[in-house]
């Protein structure tokens, strides 16, 4: 079942005052459903993060309406916002932001931390989600000592491992190799199509469109077209292009 | 998340390093620096501590027990016909110097004591006997005399063994132990009569009139009594103890000496563990961020600094003061340098660490608050 899970409506975001001032939003409207992998793409500066970010709740729009899972976190104060990231987003970085001195399972046990479960239960579900991206054998390592692709995957299990409804993704592959970045976008539309959640990849890596069920190609703040079958991002963006 | 903190500092070896001995440095100083005074300021009345009697009546100009404004020795008979006193005997302080057999000179702080009483005798006799002051030309010397007068000599001076005071022969017939003076020169007990005779011939020589209140009275209220019809000054021990602190605090330089050591303990350590904070919270801004993104409420953020903060400032608390007990029991064993290490002290340096320590917690805070989890996405 596919049910809508965000919601954009006539967003308005603008940065700096007077001369300064860059309008990044302009009456931007988005929507993504559950179950499957959509991509939000486009020329650098066009305003992908600044979406990304108001959906997650942490950046405040100028106007408009922002409902991520039938509520609406325009209207929600600063705490209540954080927690219901906590509850229903699960993140994932261009820049990994795992903890460095932190081993795997203990990164990949926080937000359940931050959710208030004790260590050594947060710790066993870290253990089985990073079994599950393919890294029990490296749960007692530290970043540090651990490669970009197998970080990434880290952090996808960090994402996951609170089991939350939506994952956001700000180009999770930008960082990597192609085969690093082909395997981290194979665990993210598994997770996306297996476990019906709701997957939204921030990405200008043509090489990754391949795995999107869904895409809005974003242009000068706005949406411009959205293409909602794999046929149709075939024909538009052929593989190997 | 405690935890999670606390790995986080951890793991950042250099900045938990520099912390601890931020705050560890700011303890060594501003410990030794009070123990220093406190020590210091136990001295200023050892020859109370030494003599111990309830009150001490004085010339009234006379604000504290190294000062020495001579009576006449007719007031020790005033002081005893006040209503209410026990008993009253005179008591003779003075520098002087000793003369050892290779004729070098030291300074002394000699005692006279009651000819008949010996009142305020030494109580800790550790060689010979205190009844053995009534014989002729004798004396007692402190420990640390004994140390002071056997330097350059074959083997420790001893019971027996005789030296000079102003050129007249001083015999030692017992060894005490006694509180070190301020002046730095050993105590040397012997008779009121004996002691007018080492001193430089003066009018008048009754340093003190010691006095005791009858059975029933307190000392306060027969001090009171004394100073009400002698007109000489009269304290119970702890007024005269207070009152010769306090006159050291107001006439000498060391309240302001040891306040600035302490001042600067105390700044030195805020500005190094307040900066190393503020870098390490810096270096680790994305990872708080992140932490915001995903969803930590800012008072668990909040809790995790102070967290770090706190558990930096306990182990270098720790540190410290185990340092400066060291430190200071090894100054004592030497002998040289006042040390008086009160819980008093713990306490207010305690109080100084927490408060360094909750002003960087709030330099961090600060520079989290202002945070933005939008960050972590560029
Ligand atoms: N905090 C900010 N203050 C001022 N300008 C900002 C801020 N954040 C973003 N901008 C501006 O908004 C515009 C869109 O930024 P955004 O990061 O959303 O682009 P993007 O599509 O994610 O680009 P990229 O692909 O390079 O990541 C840019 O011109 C950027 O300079
Ligand atoms: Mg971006």
């Amino acid at each position: 079942m596919n049910t809508t899970g965000i919601q954009i409506q006539s967003v308005d975001k603008s940065f700096g005052r007077g001369q300064a001032r860059t309008v990044v939003l302009k009456k931007t409207d988005f929507a993504a459903e559950t179950g499957r992998l959509t991509m939000l793409v486009g020329p650098s500066g066009c305003g992908k993060t600044t979406l990304l970010s108001i959906i997650a709740g942490t950046l405040h729009a100028d106007g408009g309406a922002v409902e991520v899972l039938g509520q609406r976190l325009d209207r929600m104060g600063a705490d209540a916002v954080a927690r219901f990231r906590s509850r229903n987003l699960g993140f994932i970085f261009q820049q990994f932001n795992l903890i460095p001195t932190l081993t795997a399972a203990e990164n990949v046990s926080v937000p359940l931390v931050i959710q208030g479960f004790g260590h050594r239960h947060a710790e066993r579900k870290a253990r089985e989600v990073l079994d599950w991206v393919g890294l029990s054998d490296h749960v007692n390592f530290r970043p540090a000592k651990m490669s970009g692709g197998q970080q990434q995957r880290v952090a996808i299990a960090r994402a996951l491992v609170h089991e939350p409804p939506i994952i956001l993704c700000d180009e999770p592959t930008s960082s990597l190799d192609s085969e690093n970045g082909h395997h981290v976008m194979e665990l993210l539309r598994k997770a996306a199509t297996q476990k019906d959640r709701l997957v939204l990849v921030v990405t200008h890596d043509n090489r990754t469109y391949g795995f999107a069920d869904h895409m809005a190609e974003m242009e000068d703040g706005r949406i411009f077209r959205t293409l909602t079958t794999q046929e149709e991002i075939r024909a538009h963006h052929p593989p190997g292009s | 998340m405690i935890r999670i903190a606390l790995k986080m500092l951890f793991g950042d070896r250099g900045k938990y390093v520099m912390l601890i001995s931020g705050i560890t440095f700011a303890t060594l100083l501003m410990a030794q620096g009070m123990s220093l005074f406190c020590g210091l300021m136990s001295w200023t009345y050892s020859t109370m501590r030494n003599v111990n009697v309830p009150i001490w009546v004085a010339d009234p100009k006379v604000e504290q027990c190294n000062d020495n404004k001579p009576m006449r020795d007719t007031d020790t008979t005033r002081v005893r016909s006040v209503d209410g006193v026990a008993w009253a005997v005179p008591l003779y302080q003075g520098i002087s110097m000793a003369r050892l057999a290779d004729g070098a000179s030291k300074m002394i702080t000699l005692i006279g004591l009651d000819n008949n009483t010996l009142i305020g005798a030494p109580t800790r006799i550790i060689a010979g006997r205190l009844e053995d002051l009534r014989m002729p030309n004798t004396v007692i010397l402190d420990d640390f005399g004994v140390e002071r007068l056997s330097a350059g000599r074959a083997c420790p001076i001893r019971v027996g063994d005789v030296f000079e005071i102003n050129d007249r022969e001083a015999r030692i017939v017992a060894i005490c132990q006694s509180y070190r003076s301020f002046t730095g020169g050993p105590y040397v007990f012997t008779t009121y009569d004996r002691a007018v005779q080492y001193a430089p011939n003066q009018r008048k020589m009754l340093s003190f009139i010691l006095a005791a209140p009858q059975p029933g009275l307190t000392d306060q209220e027969v001090a009171q009594r004394i100073a009400a019809g002698t007109g000489l000054a009269a304290f119970t021990q702890h007024e005269f103890m207070w009152s010769t602190i306090l006159w050291y605090i107001k006439n000498t330089g060391i309240p302001i000496n040891v306040g600035t050591i302490v001042i600067i303990g105390f700044f030195i350590g805020a500005a190094i563990s307040g900066q190393t904070f503020y870098s390490f919270v810096l270096e680790n801004t994305r990872h708080f961020a992140a932490l915001r993104a995903m969803g930590a409420s800012s008072g668990t953020l909040c809790a995790m600094l102070l967290a770090q903060a706190v558990l930096v400032g306990f182990i270098g608390y720790g540190i410290g003061l185990g340092l400066v007990s060291v430190l200071g029991n090894n100054l004592l064993r030497l002998g040289k340098v006042p040390f008086l290490m009160l819980w008093q002290i713990t306490a207010v340096v305690g109080g100084a660490v927490l408060v360094i320590v909750a002003l960087s917690a709030l330099i961090g805070i600060l520079r989290i608050a202002r945070l933005e989890p939008a960050i972590v996405f560029r």
